[in-house]
């Protein structure tokens, strides 16, 4: 099987579902001349044209609403956020037009339409560039919300979210871009709404999504050598969240630990721990444990940021603690 | 404004027709208003009283096909468009019936047969979307228009800038009908933009503009379909600002007046009621009787009657409807060889 990057991977995405159906269009900025910010729409420009692949002035509200009201007539736009911090000034045509228009409609009007871009840190960009969303995103009905982690998941999360006829959210990870995996050749799409285990372990669940399911591999990896062994859930979609297969890692386990990059405060982990304490009381041998982004804004000096984000070494710490192993 | 004109049978049924609109536009919203009283409707409510000839000379130029984006100032237009008093009602009082099926009320007015596509709350939020059903023209090679009617207040929101400086650096076939009626809420145009020639606006874009007196409806008639012929034939979009007045408050909550207008400028205004305007015009050219006014005004007030019996009979949403219309459960998979092209 080939192993391609994770933009790479995107990018087959895009291409794939502009050529089965010239009703789907890609607009944003930077996307069409200068290739994407983050390459990911490289060579779309030559093969689909400028009708198809459109560069957006600095307007995210207003070619977010364009998106929208193109798929209230029928066509089927993927609207690229440069960043989704970027995508703050464009949340009430996510929010109020593209994740209600349905409902307010009585059902006359749907809006299959894509939002997507980068989410969460990468390097020493402080803290307007820093931020991950996916709380924020994940507390609105009328919206589906992904975030893939491999370059597997990400090529068959994005077509799936393409040819959804809802509101779907694309979190990519800026850090994730680069990462490399196995994508096969031929067509596939990954169901929105379905966790995988990615590792089986019966001592405790590690329950992450997006880079922090890069981090819990590494977690896994090195826990295995102290002879520690992980579940570990990637949620891969964050709404509709696959409640079931998290219940069945924790049942197996009973120990979770939740890893995010977003803050803690009303974070997504926190509506995971809600879903396994509902109905997991019984199961769980320790409180549940969240690891997530210190409760500041994001610095730019090199350490501090490191101490700020959530990484290995406190999710190492975190499963530890819910097996009482230390401290 | 008192010009003479030689009237023609086309014009007489034309202006019979938009005096129908009209009248039946004034006759729905008294009575939505009596309805309000009576707590057969709640939420925010607004009324396009006094502004009748600027939604109906406007989507009187208007084919089947092309399309109409508006404000939360909803009901006056919808009926424009040829929604029924029926289902307008009904989503009023919050019924199945409704045109949402009493999910969206007063400010969320759609139709998709009539190619309404709401009813929107969020001044200037929806500008955006009409700009994209431009642009959804414009990528099919059709020759449909969109019109977006909003308010004065929303351009001086941000989205009114993005969403005209995008329609007219791709030139967008969208008209953007600045209904001027002086107010946002309680705050007076002049106390919000430094312009007060509000269709200037469309100066910062190099977009065609102008303005009209939106109480005379062949007048707002002339204007939008100079501005739709350009938009068909050559894919260009227009600022056109109809100056109007509401005759009521800015909600059902707000006096009508004296606390940021006075009732001395309301009077003003009262005395260019755009339906007494378009009356008089065809009583004075011979077109229609006292009498045929009189049996017009029956007739409606019937329509708008039954309505309301109807609105009022319709059940109210089940239970299971809650959950209903958050999501589709489709994908472009499903409309099959249609969909995929």
């Amino acid at each position: 099987m080939p192993i391609i990057t994770y933009r790479e991977a995107l990018n087959a995405a895009l291409r794939e579902e502009l050529q089965r159906d010239d009703r789907v269009f890609l607009m944003g900025e930077e996307v069409a001349v200068y290739q994407g910010a983050y390459k990911v729409s490289k060579g779309l420009l030559q093969e689909f044209g400028e009708m198809r692949v459109v560069d957006t002035p600095i307007t995210e509200l207003g070619f977010a609403g364009v998106g929208v009201g193109a798929a209230m007539v029928g066509l089927r736009p993927i609207i690229e956020f440069m960043s989704w911090n970027f995508a703050l000034l464009a949340l009430d045509q996510v929010v109020n037009a593209a994740a209600k228009m349905l409902y307010m409609s009585g059902g006359q009007f749907n809006i299959p339409i894509v939002f997507r871009g980068p989410n969460g840190a990468a390097l020493q960009l402080s803290a307007q560039h820093s931020q991950a969303w996916e709380s924020w995103l994940s507390h609105i009905p009328g919206l589906k919300v992904v975030a893939p982690a491999t370059p597997y998941d990400a090529k068959g999360l994005l077509k799936s979210a393409i040819r959804d006829d809802n509101p779907v959210i694309v979190l990519e990870g800026e850090m994730l871009y680069n990462t490399k995996g196995e994508v096969p050749e031929e067509e596939y799409v990954v169901p929105i709404g379905k966790a995988e285990l990615k590792r089986e372990g019966d001592h405790c669940s590690i329950i992450a999504y997006g880079k922090m399911t890069v981090v819990a591999m590494q977690v896994a990896d090195q826990l295995a050598k102290e002879d520690i062994r992980c579940d570990v859930v990637d949620l891969r979609t964050i709404r509709p969240m696959d409640v079931a297969a998290i219940h069945e890692s924790v049942r197996k386990t009973n120990r979770a630990v939740v890893l995010e990059e977003g803050w803690e405060m009303c974070g997504v982990g926190a509506q995971v721990v809600d879903f396994i304490q509902r109905d997991c009381f019984d199961d769980l041998d320790a409180p549940v444990i969240r690891v997530h982004q210190e409760d500041v804004p994001m610095p730019y000096a090199k350490n501090l940021e490191k101490l700020a984000k959530p990484d290995a070494a406190k999710a190492i710490a975190a499963v530890k603690k819910v097996m009482y192993l230390e401290g | 404004m008192a010009k003479k004109k030689t009237t023609t049978s086309d014009d007489s049924a034309l202006h019979r027709d938009l005096l129908r609109s009209m009248l039946l536009q004034r006759r729905f919203e008294e009575r939505t208003a009596e309805a309000y009283a009576l707590g057969k409707i709640g939420g925010f409510c607004h009324l396009y009283i006094g502004q009748e000839a600027s939604g109906t000379g406007t989507i009187s130029v208007l084919r089947d096909d092309d399309y109409v984006v508006t404000t939360y100032r909803d009901h006056g237009q919808a009926i424009a468009r040829g929604m029924t008093p029926r289902e307008i009602m009904a989503e009023l009082f919050g019924r199945s019936d409704g045109c949402a099926g009493g999910k969206g009320g007063s400010m969320h007015l759609f139709s998709r047969d009539r190619n309404f596509l709401g009813g929107h709350g969020i001044v200037g939020g929806h500008i955006p979307l009409a700009t994209g059903v431009g642009f959804a023209i414009k990528y099919r090679g059709g020759d449909q228009v969109c019109v977006c009617f909003m308010g004065e207040a929303a351009v001086n929101n941000g989205a009114f800038h993005e969403a005209l400086n995008m329609a007219a650096l791709w030139k967008l076939p969208v008209i953007y009908v600045i209904e001027n009626n002086r107010y946002g809420m309680g705050t007076a145009m002049e106390r919000a933009s430094a312009i007060n020639n509000i269709y200037e606006r469309g100066a910062a874009y190099d977009m065609a503009r102008g303005s009209v007196d939106g109480q005379d409806v062949m007048a707002v008639r002339a204007a939008v379909g100079e501005a739709v012929d350009r938009a068909r034939a050559e894919s260009i979009p227009t600022l056109l600002e109809i100056r109007t007045y509401r005759f009521m408050g800015h909600s059902m909550s707000d006096a009508v007046s004296g606390t940021y207008r006075t009732k001395q400028e309301l009077d003003e205004y009262l005395k260019r009621d755009p339906i007494s305007l378009l009356r008089a015009e065809m009583e004075e050219n011979g077109e229609i009787t006292e009498d045929e006014v009189a049996a017009l005004d029956e007739e409606l007030k019937a329509i708008v009657e039954d309505a309301w019996q109807f609105a009022d009979a319709s059940p109210e949403p089940p239970p299971e409807a809650l959950y209903e219309h958050v999501l589709v459960d489709t994908t472009s998979d499903d409309l099959g060889a249609e969909a995929v092209r």
